[in-house]
């Protein structure tokens, strides 16, 4: 898209869309909100990115050695959180028995393996989001 | 014959379903089955079970953990089966190497 207006209204707004993605999925727990809805607007912001400046440029940012390992990467950090319960607690994805701290009601560090699993998940939805986007468009292009 | 024998079969389906529908429990209020001890059990013991203030946070990535993970797993398999589909060829060319045989 090539108007000067709608370039920099998207320069201005995507840092603001994708910290307030960060800050959804890492307030998860003290706020409305959490992994998928955060994940949801940081891959959105990646989506209007790829809209406004084309797949190219948006390649480099988020080609697609970055999405398998995002891919990958989401489902093993919550995979491997689990695991730690099977070890300590006996029990697959325990959180209070594995001994994860709870730390203090309405902090941020509070919780124990909730914040953790939220940042996987989101992790998985931003990159689920923003590859099945540029999968379609790379289609198109054939 | 056969698209009459369908109807009279989804005419008896729609009836059962229908009949289902209305033993369902109704605007029963807190005698409704959903409305049980674990409504309470959340809501009393969740921040001391989990420490986290958001009882949906803690519903969905503590008591139901394996749920969410489900999910996850879910959205993993649709981007393998979309990116098996859509994503092109390194090599467009030896695809259309030797058709005839």
């Amino acid at each position: 898209m090539d108007d000067i207006i709608v370039k920099s209204i998207t320069r201005i707004i995507i840092p603001f869309v994708q910290l307030y993605g960060i800050f959804i999925i890492l307030h998860g727990h003290v706020s409305p909100g959490g992994g998928f809805s955060g994940g949801a607007l940081f891959g959105t912001s990646l989506i209007l990115y790829t809209l406004i400046f084309g797949v190219d440029k948006a390649q480099k940012k988020f080609s697609h050695r970055v999405s398998e390992i995002a891919e990958s990467g989401g489902i093993l950090i919550y995979l491997s959180i689990g695991v730690i319960g099977i070890f300590t607690a006996g029990y697959f994805l325990s959180n209070k028995a594995a001994g994860f701290p709870l730390g203090e009601a309405g902090s941020l560090l509070s919780g124990g393996m909730i914040p953790l699993l939220m940042i996987g998940v989101g992790i998985k939805v931003a990159s689920t989001m923003v590859t099945l986007f540029h999968t379609l468009i790379m289609e198109e292009r054939l | 014959m056969r698209k009459w024998a369908l109807r009279i079969l989804f005419f008896m389906l729609f009836m059962l379903m229908s009949y289902s529908v209305l033993q369902m429990p109704g605007d029963i209020g807190l005698d409704s089955p959903a409305y049980n001890e674990a409504t309470h059990h959340y809501i009393e013991e969740s921040l001391g079970e989990t420490g986290a203030i958001n009882i949906i946070a803690s519903i969905l990535t503590d008591y139901r953990a394996f749920d969410t993970l489900g999910e996850t797993i879910v959205l993993f398999t649709s981007i393998i089966a979309v990116i098996s589909i859509l994503r092109p060829s390194a090599k467009p060319e030896e695809e259309e190497a030797p058709t005839d045989g």
